[in-house]
C-alpha cells in the first residue's frame, strides 16, 4: 500500500510525459478500446506501450486511447502519429510486439511493415 | 471476456463517454453470502427510461459508426449465465448505476481478473476524471481515491 508521499514521488517522475497531452508536437500512440478492442487485449498493450516509453524514458510521446477504429476483427488495433508522417495501424497488436514498435518506429522512425494492417490484408487475401 | 474486470473497463468507458466528472467502482465479496458485488456508478449525462428498458438489447445503441452495441449485453449474459444478475438504474441529467451481483462460489463464474491493471488503465487515460475504487473483501477495505491524490 503505497503512502501518499511515494504517490507523490512517482506523480512528479511522471509529469513531464503526462503533461505533453496539451502538447500536439509531439508522437501519439493511439490503442483502441472500446468493447472489441478490450476484449481481444488491448489492456496489457496499453499498459505495455506506457511502461515502454517510460522504461526507455522516451521524451514528447503520449499514449491515449480510442473508441471502436471500426474493424474488430483485427483488433487489438494501435495508431501511430508522429508529426509530419501519415499514421501508422497495427492490428493483432500483442504486448509482445510493443517493444519492437517502440523501439523500431517510435525511436528509429521505421514502421514495422509486417505489423501494419496494409501487410495483414495483403496476406490474408 | 475472460475477466470481470475486463467488463468493469468497458463499462467504465460508457461512462466516460457520459462526459461523467466521477466515477465510482465498488466491488464488495462476502464469503459468509456467497456473494461478489460489483458496482459502477457515474455522474453522466443518464440514460433515457424509453432506451434504459432495452439497454440490454445488441442492437440498441448509441454508436454511429454501426448499430451494435455488446459492452452491457455481453456483460449482461455472462453474469445470467452463472446465475448472476444484473441491474442498471439511471437519470437524465444525473448519472447511471450499473451493479451486477455474482455468486462467489459459482463455477462459471468469471475471475474478478486484474483489477488494478483496469483502475490503471482508467486514471492514466483519464486524468480529468475523478475516480474512486472501494474493495471490500469480508471485513476488509481498500480504497484509492484519485481527489486524494489531487489535492496534493
Amino acid at each position: 500500500m503505497k503512502s501518499l508521499k511515494e504517490l507523490e514521488e512517482i506523480r512528479l517522475k511522471t509529469l513531464e510525459s503526462l503533461n505533453l497531452r496539451k502538447d500536439r508536437k509531439g508522437n501519439r500512440i493511439v490503442v483502441g478500446m472500446a468493447t472489441c478492442g478490450i476484449a481481444a487485449g488491448a489492456r496489457p498493450v496499453l499498459l505495455g506501450f506506457m511502461t515502454e516509453i517510460k522504461k526507455r524514458n522516451i521524451q514528447d510521446t503520449i499514449v491515449s486511447q480510442t473508441g471502436c477504429i471500426g474493424v474488430c476483427r483485427l483488433e487489438p488495433m494501435v495508431e501511430v502519429y508522429k508529426p509530419g508522417e501519415e499514421k501508422v495501424t497495427y492490428v493483432k497488436v500483442t504486448p509482445e510486439m510493443v517493444g519492437r514498435i517502440v523501439a523500431e518506429h517510435v525511436v528509429n522512425n521505421q514502421p514495422v511493415v509486417e505489423y501494419t494492417i496494409g501487410y495483414s490484408e495483403k496476406r490474408n487475401k | 471476456m475472460k475477466e470481470i474486470s475486463l467488463h468493469i473497463l468497458d463499462i467504465a468507458q460508457n461512462s466516460i463517454s457520459a462526459n461523467s466528472r466521477n466515477i465510482e467502482i465498488h466491488i464488495i465479496e462476502v464469503d459468509k453470502d456467497n456473494l461478489l458485488e460489483v458496482t459502477i456508478m457515474d455522474d453522466g449525462k443518464g440514460i433515457a427510461p424509453e432506451l434504459l428498458h432495452k439497454i440490454s438489447d445488441p442492437f440498441i445503441t448509441t454508436r454511429i459508426t454501426r448499430r451494435v452495441g455488446l459492452g452491457i449485453s455481453m456483460y449482461k449474459a455472462g453474469i445470467e449465465l452463472c446465475n448472476g444478475s444484473f441491474c442498471i438504474t439511471s437519470e437524465v441529467g444525473k448519472g447511471t448505476c450499473v451493479i451486477a451481483k455474482y455468486p462467489l462460489l459459482h463455477i462459471d463464474r468469471p475471475p474478478l481478473g486484474n483489477i488494478s491493471e483496469t483502475i490503471l488503465t482508467l486514471v492514466v487515460c483519464n486524468p480529468d476524471i475523478n475516480f474512486k475504487y472501494y474493495h471490500k473483501v469480508n471485513k476488509n477495505y481498500f480504497l484509492f481515491d484519485t481527489k486524494e491524490i489531487k489535492k496534493k
